[in-house]
């Protein structure tokens, strides 16, 4: 009938006969267009998908490793290397290393306090050796394993195959090393922890004393307009540009202050300079301020004027007024906001890499004027290297970042829910 | 051969039990109404008893609101509008809309009026489509030399005046009015009850007011709606001769309205 | 009765101080970031680089001779320009043959006595005009063209706005004309996860992800490992949260009742977005466009990672090529020098990047501002 009409059959005065709605062919546009729009969406959720199980997929799956002496050839008297007495262990490591190395580990602690797993780790490392001679993709191992099998004994019959898990508690536990196998996060994890610390110490009073001063101070001069605009642009200048602003101001200008020289605090004479965490969390903390103002001020400017009326009306100071009513009710989404802005500064490479994060360090990061490591870092490095092994450990680190970004993000979920209820 | 069949019947619309619901919500139940050919009919009744929304019914605009359901039958030409197989583009086509707060397109002037005539198809001389439109919405005259402006540097009541040119433009056989004039000043609104007028020569009209006036002076047929019964539901309680509502009518509770003893 | 005086408030005035600082510091950072840019740009720009020309001196020059005879292998001396011989700076005066006139001891230099057969150095500097105009960047010679580095940021730009443009804007008129309530709650969370993930992994996705596929189906021969595409389609991807949600504030901001005009008109629903709806929301579409374009030319870990270290004037997307970003980061990676022409030219690049974006925010500030629509 309606759908079904040609024009000519209009009911209608002859006027009407001008317009030809040519509703089919509308329609069939209009179907069309959805698909294209349905389908543009649907290539955002395959990009995601892809991401991820990319990264699964380096990160689990089949490897293949080669010792270089035999655990079996280590055994004595038939007791299997797992099960042997440190003192054998001791022993062991003792005859196959050299005598320097060997030193090297009494130097640290006495062989005789070094536990049954140390010594163990030690042999395993210095002794047996294993190597990662091939790995494949989690896809892979699960989709063709008797494939792999057979493939793996062909070219690698000294090789051990089995399926691991690239993340791995040990992972999580152990230091940088040049060794796929042995390398963990550990250093990277507490540096990116400490930078985040110093990042908040220096980003959130600041930027909340900012959007304090710019919602609750400010008249409309032409300065604090100045400052409003900036801090908009601010916003939008490329993360790498900070990097820069770092390297020249904390790096090079302030080198005594972010080395601790100043402080008569000198880890390493040799390498004393400002590529440290404290110029680090500054640089990130330059970074963050204009989104935790941003936020800030967005929260602030959601507590409704009548209560500041009222406590002003009983004679309360500014001050007063700020700190006992607007700042708690516009707790939740301060936080919110600087919560999202501290993930977005744990997830930052390029300032830190210009800024000057060290390429290799196993040792513990034990304060602000220490050289540094973080998560991203370690993920840039392993990624930028060939072997094809580290993209595995690379795989693991990024789930442990994901993880980590994750935590933050659902802790800012919860606090805007607990609280918009109350609300 | 149907146009002459059609041509016979004096009633546009034919609306026979009709329940509207939001979601769960019931807004309007059984209403029975027909409305007469070029004739004014006005819908009054107090604020929030389902007067814009049986309005929209005519037109389908109902459904863009999520959750919205339609029991019954509207009869646009002896064809239920709410048949599966009716397009509502069609039906909107043919039964043009005019809103309570003007909102023209930020587009200018001339192309306002020409938009719904370009994407129908209009093959005429579009030039001579808008003038003539801009003049049945006693317009042309304030803006012919300015048709490229925006449409929204008119003042409210030519926006309004330009919202109704814009209509007339498709050339619907029905225009629906939600309280085209209370966003104006009297002036504005008395121009807009003048064109109301003219207009009622070449389409049908049915236009939703607050002002009992306004309803008296424009308007052949009145449907007074009330909100009734337990669901609390608008229906129509009088439907008339205007003189007859605003005179003596039967309903004791549309005498209280008229006379504005209604709460 | 006390009377109302004012009475000082310390803590007051002291916080409000402190307050102020606190604002004023964002102003600080724009200041430090013009100033250390500008200071060793020009460092950059005013810097002499000392390039061997190949010439000797034939004869032995004492202190107090002005006269150098040179031998006339390798390139012509002119008359003005600073040569080294060594640790002395000189002025060239005249050219004569292989008879040099000088002025010695510049630049608080001693004239020195030296042995025929030393090297003349030539001073060369940046200048502004060849940096802008020249096509290669090759430090360890001197070649100081931008034009290589900034090529392949457009490079990578462009086909990241190629894949972010269609496909965010599409996202947004989807999630804002079409989707329903229970659609858009689970839609949205997935834009803004792909918003959160930080680059440094889509850096690792386009090298482990993106460069084989492009490679599985252009062919290992035609799609190097480094390559710009790769790089470019993964900050595409990066970036489309971004457009989609500011093309969705800007589309959703459109008044319902336009869009029940439309309807009334008999529009169709596609006929309502594309043809009311988007051109009334254009304002802030074209700002969502521009800011992701500066988005795209300020990103770094991706093109770092996957697009190729070494610089490379190319129009080949397949091939490897190294852009602003990319090379900041490449050469600030080790233990750079403060006094070296590297350390000076992250800065000269930092600028570009700096000018560059920064007037791209500006510019979509201005956009929607000046063109946005009011509704009353
Ligand atoms: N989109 C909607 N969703 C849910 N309920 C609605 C919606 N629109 C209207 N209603 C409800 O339907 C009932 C009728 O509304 P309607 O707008 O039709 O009243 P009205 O007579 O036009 O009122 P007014 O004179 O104030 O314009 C009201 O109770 C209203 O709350
Ligand atoms: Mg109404």
């Amino acid at each position: 009938m309606f759908n079904k009409r040609k024009p000519s059959q209009v009911p209608h005065d002859a006027e009407k006969d001008a317009f030809q709605p040519h509703l089919h062919s509308r329609h069939r546009a209009g179907r069309v267009w959805l698909l294209v729009f349905q389908v543009s969406t649907l290539i955002g959720i395959v990009a995601l998908s892809a991401l991820l199980y990319n990264v699964a997929n380096a990160a689990f799956g089949y490897a293949a490793i080669e010792n270089k002496v035999d655990p079996a050839s280590l055994s004595i008297n038939g007791i299997p290397l797992e099960q042997l007495h440190p003192l054998d262990l001791t022993y062991i490591l003792q005859e196959h290393v050299s005598e320097g190395l060997f030193r090297k580990f009494a130097r640290e602690k006495p062989m005789e306090e070094y536990s049954r797993e140390e010594i163990y780790d030690l042999v395993m490392r210095w002794v047996v050796q294993p190597q990662v001679v091939e790995t494949w993709t989690l896809f892979d191992s699960l989709a063709h394993r008797d494939e792999i099998m057979r493939q793996a004994a062909e070219k690698y019959p000294q090789a051990r195959i089995f399926f691991r898990s690239w993340l791995t508690s040990q992972f999580l536990t152990t230091p940088q090393s040049s060794k796929p196998e042995f390398a963990g996060v550990r250093t990277a994890i507490l540096g990116s922890l400490w930078t985040i610390l110093i990042t908040l110490l220096f980003a959130f009073p600041v930027g909340v004393g900012a959007a304090i001063y710019l919602e609750e101070y400010t008249i409309d001069t032409p300065l604090n307009r100045i400052i409003q605009t900036n801090i908009n642009n601010l916003a939008g200048v490329p993360s790498i540009i900070y990097g820069i602003l770092g390297l020249a101001i904390f790096v090079r200008l302030l080198e005594p202050l972010t080395s601790g020289a100043l402080f008569g605090y000198v880890k390493d004479a040799t390498t004393a300079n400002g590529r440290t965490i404290l110029s680090a969390g500054l640089t990130l903390g330059l970074l963050i301020l204009p989104l935790i103002i941003i936020n800030a001020q967005e929260a602030i400017r959601a507590v409704p004027g009548s209560l500041r009326q009222a406590s002003l009306g009983l004679g309360a100071t500014r001050w007063q007024t700020i700190w006992h009513h607007v700042l708690p009710s516009a707790l939740p989404g301060i936080l919110t906001g600087a919560i999202l802005a501290v993930s977005r500064a744990v997830g930052e490479t390029a300032p830190l890499v210009v800024v000057g994060a060290s390429t290799f360090i196993t040792f513990d990061p034990d304060g602000p004027f220490s050289k540094f490591t973080t998560l991203p870092i370690q993920i840039y490095q392993w990624t930028a290297r060939p072997q094809a092994e580290f993209r595995n450990i690379a795989a693991a680190a990024i789930l442990v970042l994901l993880a980590l970004l994750l935590t933050l993000n659902a802790s800012a979920v919860l606090l805007r829910n607990r609280f918009s209820r109350r609300l | 051969m149907s146009q002459a069949v059609i041509s016979k019947n004096p009633y546009v619309f034919e609306v026979r039990d009709l329940n509207i619901f939001y979601d769960d919500f019931k807004a309007v139940t059984d209403v029975n109404l027909k409305i007469e050919r070029n004739k004014i009919t006005a819908i009054i009744g107090p604020s929030g008893c389902g007067k814009s929304t049986l309005l929209r019914a005519f037109n389908r605009m109902n459904e863009l609101v999520p959750g919205t359901r339609v029991e019954g039958e509207v009869l646009f030409d002896s064809q239920n509008l709410y048949a599966p197989d009716v397009d509502p583009i069609e039906v909107r086509y043919r039964i043009g809309m005019v809103f309570q707060k003007p909102n023209p397109f930020p587009k200018s002037i001339y192309e306002n009026v020409a938009w719904g005539a370009r994407i129908h198809g209009y093959q005429g001389d579009m030039d001579e489509l808008v003038e003539r439109s801009l003049r049945s919405a006693a317009l042309w005259d304030e803006v012919k030399d300015k048709l490229d402006q925006s449409g929204l540097s008119l003042s409210g009541g030519q926006q309004q005046r330009l919202c109704i040119a814009r209509a007339i433009a498709v050339e619907p056989e029905v225009i629906l009015m939600d309280e085209p004039a209370s966003a104006l000043d009297p002036i504005a609104t008395l121009k807009i009850e003048e064109l109301m007028q003219e207009l009622k020569k070449d389409y049908t009209i049915a236009v939703v007011t607050h002002n009992m006036q306004q309803a008296a002076r424009v308007s052949d047929y009145t449907a007074m709606m009330m909100l009734t019964g337990d669901s609390r539901a608008g229906t129509v309680i009088e439907y008339t001769d205007t003189k007859v509502i605003f005179t003596m009518p039967k309903d004791k509770r549309t005498e209280d309205y008229v006379t504005g003893r209604f709460g | 009765m006390n009377k109302l005086h004012k009475r000082p408030r310390r803590g007051e005035g002291f916080i409000q101080g402190f307050l102020f600082l606190a604002a004023a510091l964002s102003i600080l950072t724009t200041v430090g970031i013009v100033y250390e840019l500008g200071k060793e740009s020009l460092n950059f720009f005013t810097r002499q680089m000392w390039e061997n020309t190949n010439k000797q001196i034939v004869a032995d020059v004492r202190p107090e001779d002005l006269t150098l005879t040179i031998n006339s292998s390798g390139s012509d001396l002119h008359s003005g320009e600073i040569i080294k011989i060594s640790e002395e700076i000189m002025q060239v005066t005249a050219v004569a043959g292989g008879q040099v006139t000088v002025a010695r001891g510049l630049q608080n230099t001693t004239p020195g006595a030296y042995n025929a057969g030393l090297d003349i150095f030539e001073s060369r500097r940046v200048s502004l005009v060849k940096f802008f105009t020249t096509t290669r960047w090759e430090p360890q010679i001197g070649n100081f063209g931008i034009w290589p580095l900034l090529n392949a940021t457009l490079m990578t730009s462009l086909m990241a706005m190629l894949v972010a443009l269609p496909l965010g804007l599409s996202i947004a008129i989807y999630l804002s004309e079409y989707a329903s309530q229970r659609v858009r709650s689970w839609l949205k969370p997935i834009l803004e996860v792909l918003a959160g993930i930080p680059t440094v992994v889509y850096g690792y996705f386009a090298l482990t992800f993106m460069t084989p596929l492009l490679r599985s189906v252009f062919g290992k021969g035609v799609v190097e490992i480094y390559n710009t595409a790769a790089a470019g389609i993964v900050i595409g991807i990066l970036v489309i949260p971004l457009v989609s949600s500011m093309s969705e504030d800007a589309l959703r901001a459109v008044p319902v009742s336009l869009r029940q005009a439309a309807y009334g008109l008999g529009a169709t629903r596609l006929e309502v977005a594309l043809k009311v709806v988007l051109p009334a929301a254009i304002s802030g579409i074209t700002a969502a466009f521009i800011v992701a374009i500066s988005r795209a030319i300020g990103e770094t870990m991706i093109v770092a990672i996957a697009a190729g270290a070494g610089p490379n004037f190319t129009f080949n997307p397949f091939k490897s090529a190294e852009t602003m970003t990319g090379h900041i980061v490449r050469i600030s990676g080790g233990d750079l020098s403060y006094d070296s022409i590297d350390y000076n030219s992250i800065f000269a690049i930092g600028l570009v990047l700096f000018v560059i974006t920064l007037g791209l925010n500006i510019v979509s500030q201005r956009v929607v501002r000046k063109f946005r629509e009011v509704y009353d």
